[in-house]
């Protein structure tokens, strides 16, 4: 089935236009919903995207593959990134990714094999007072010492 | 000078401190606004808020009123303004504080900025990552709203001022304003040639002024305590750099954060009396002073302004951690002011892994529009896993300074130099370093970073 979002994410993207003269400055804000509901932006969702701001196919995919943030494949269910700039660098980032790797048993940059976390580097997430940190979805998680990362990945591959 | 006040972070530690309730009681708020729409002329506030003399504080540090006098009434096509809170240089944590804390001294500062400039409308570009911060603004601004701040008739003045949050998508380089405003226009964030300057040509080809977000959020203090009395807040208020701002300090400090203190703090009051020294009292090795892209000062630096005229001659044959942190007396000590977010590395650091930690940064978020900053960011960090490898000739190690600049001067947008700087500033501060790497006297697996074992400091 052609790709389309759900009629409230629909509603949300039509009260998003009225803030912005233009259609094409709604284009991340619905990218962002796109990929809230659907994981990953593929040629689906930019067609979809094109269609409803009036926008070139290839602006949109031009967009999408601009920024870190849009997800070109099927990712984990989580995602968790570890800030490796070098304010967290200087904490121990480099010890608290390599704990993450052994634990998940993957590389940076690969999801683990029953799909549930994505596993990433982030560039400085601005957090740089609370050193180490990462995000884990919406969430930061900041002054990270083993025992907090160990909670942190056992409540996701609980979940 | 160490002269810490609470102007914009009173209201950080109380519970629902980010609520209107707090603000109004506590700190005054939108008293400011409502003198302002209510008693004040546009050219006014702009002539006061030149008074205020508040340096950018998004790194580059010009006059905010200057900036916000460019703007002139169009016949046709609206203003509009641009908050820039796509918070990103490595070593910088201040922004987000203020909008997850106090989001409401933001949402009235646009509400100022918005008058002082023509707009009727502000956009803040959030990064995406800051969820909370966005859902913080959101909700200061709904309840301004609601209760007439904002909207059709604020404080019952018929000047329409709406508010909103944009988001970006992960790009460091959004926060170069060109590329923030073509974000906000829904395109890639690729920076812009100027002229045409944001006050001719900006968002959506209107007018537009773009401040960052902690300068605007510094609006409604200048303007409840006047604006010349907030500007003589500052040790350096006769270097036009005035008032209060976030200071940060974070890395191998025992007690990172961001202070709120009075313009005029030195780097050594930043470290060792508000960041409570260094781990295990180890000496200081380095610091950078404002975010990675400004060049890196070594502990033993001092200061040579022997020419009388130099704002910086006051502090000749002194140390550099005890010069005032102002975008004039920084900018003449080969560094920058910055962010004013201060990286701190204690002895045992090694600079070279420092170096490549953040080529790896500047390769990662390198837009890629231009070819010097596209190649030459991936090209310096070849050189730097070169050297970390010990597969680093002399030769490629006295390329880096052509290859960096080459960079320099030749590219769209500042990116180019935030790149080139930091690398010819490691490069110049540390050569025996980076010497010692190609003669093989140091190796890649030795180098240290942190200190100690993770977790355990």
């Amino acid at each position: 089935m052609p790709f389309a979002l759900t009629p409230e994410r629909e509603r949300e993207l039509a009260e998003i236009l009225t803030r912005y003269p233009t259609k094409m400055a709604a284009c991340i804000p619905a990218l962002h919903l796109c990929q809230d509901q659907h994981g990953y932006i593929d040629d689906d969702v930019v067609t979809w995207v094109s269609h409803r701001l009036d926008l070139p196919p290839a602006h949109v995919k031009g967009v999408v593959t601009f920024y870190t943030l849009f997800n070109q494949h099927k990712v984990g269910k989580h995602q968790l990134w570890v800030c490796r700039t070098l304010p967290c660098a200087l904490r121990g980032a480099g010890e608290m990714l390599d704990y993450c790797e052994k634990k998940l048993g993957i590389k940076a940059g690969e999801t683990t094999p029953d799909g549930k976390i994505t596993l990433r580097t982030a560039e400085c997430l601005a957090s740089c007072g609370t050193a180490p940190m990462m995000q884990v979805d919406k969430d930061y998680y900041e002054n990270l010492t083993p025992a907090d990362v160990d909670a942190i990945l056992e409540r996701l591959q609980r979940s | 000078m160490l002269k810490q006040t609470n102007y914009l972070t009173k209201v950080y530690g109380l519970p629902e401190g980010w609520t209107l309730a707090t603000y109004e009681r506590e700190a005054r708020g939108y008293q400011a606004a409502r003198k302002v729409l209510t008693t004040m002329s546009p050219a006014d506030v702009v002539n006061e808020a030149k008074k205020a003399n508040i340096r950018g504080r998004g790194g580059a540090g010009f006059p905010m009123g200057v900036k916000w006098s460019f703007m002139r009434p169009h016949p046709t096509k609206p203003a509009y303004l641009v908050i820039n809170a796509d918070e990103g240089e490595p070593g910088t944590h201040k922004d987000r504080t203020l909008m997850e804390l106090n989001p409401h001294a933001c949402v009235e500062g646009c509400i100022i900025g918005c008058y002082a400039i023509g707009a009727h409308a502000a956009y803040i570009y959030v990064r995406d990552e800051l969820h909370l911060s966005k859902a913080r603004l959101w909700g200061a601004i709904k309840e301004a709203k609601a209760k007439g701040y904002l909207g059709k008739n604020p404080f019952g003045k018929d000047y329409p001022v709406e508010v909103y949050v944009h988001t970006g998508a992960g790009a460091y380089i959004c926060g170069e304003e060109t590329s923030l405003l073509n974000s906000l226009e829904g395109k890639r964030g690729e920076p812009r040639l100027k002229p045409p300057f944001p006050a001719q040509a900006g968002a959506f080809g209107c007018p537009t002024t773009v401040n960052n977000l902690e300068t605007i959020a510094a609006v409604p203090t200048a303007f409840n305590l006047g604006c010349e009395e907030f500007s003589k807040l500052s040790s350096i208020h006769h270097l036009n750099d005035g008032g209060v701002r976030l200071f940060g300090v974070n890395g191998h400090v025992k007690k990172p954060g961001v202070y709120e203190c009075c313009v005029g703090l030195t780097l050594r009051e930043l470290i060792y009396d508000l960041g409570g020294g260094l781990l295990d009292d180890k000496a200081l090795h380095s610091v950078i002073p404002g975010g990675s892209s400004t060049p890196v000062l070594r502990a033993e630096d001092v200061v040579h302004a022997p020419d009388e005229k130099s704002p910086l001659h006051a502090w000749h044959g002194k140390s550099v951690l005890d010069v005032p942190l102002g975008v004039d007396t920084f900018r003449n000590m080969g560094t920058m002011l910055g962010t004013c977010c201060a990286t701190v590395m204690a002895e045992g650091t090694d600079p070279v892994a420092c170096f490549h930690n953040l080529m790896q940064f500047y390769r990662h978020e390198s837009c890629g529009q231009c070819t010097p900053c596209r190649e030459g960011s991936g090209w310096l960090l070849r050189i730097a896993e070169k050297l970390m490898d010990g597969t680093c000739s002399m030769d490629e190690l006295n390329t880096l300074h052509d290859v960096a600049n080459g960079i320099m001067g030749n590219t769209i947008c500042a990116f180019g130099e935030g790149t080139a700087m930091p690398a010819l500033g490691y490069l110049k501060k540390f050569r025996k370093e980076f010497e010692a790497y190609v003669k093989g006297e140091r190796k890649g697996k030795d180098a240290r970073l942190a200190v100690g074992a993770w977790g355990q400091s």
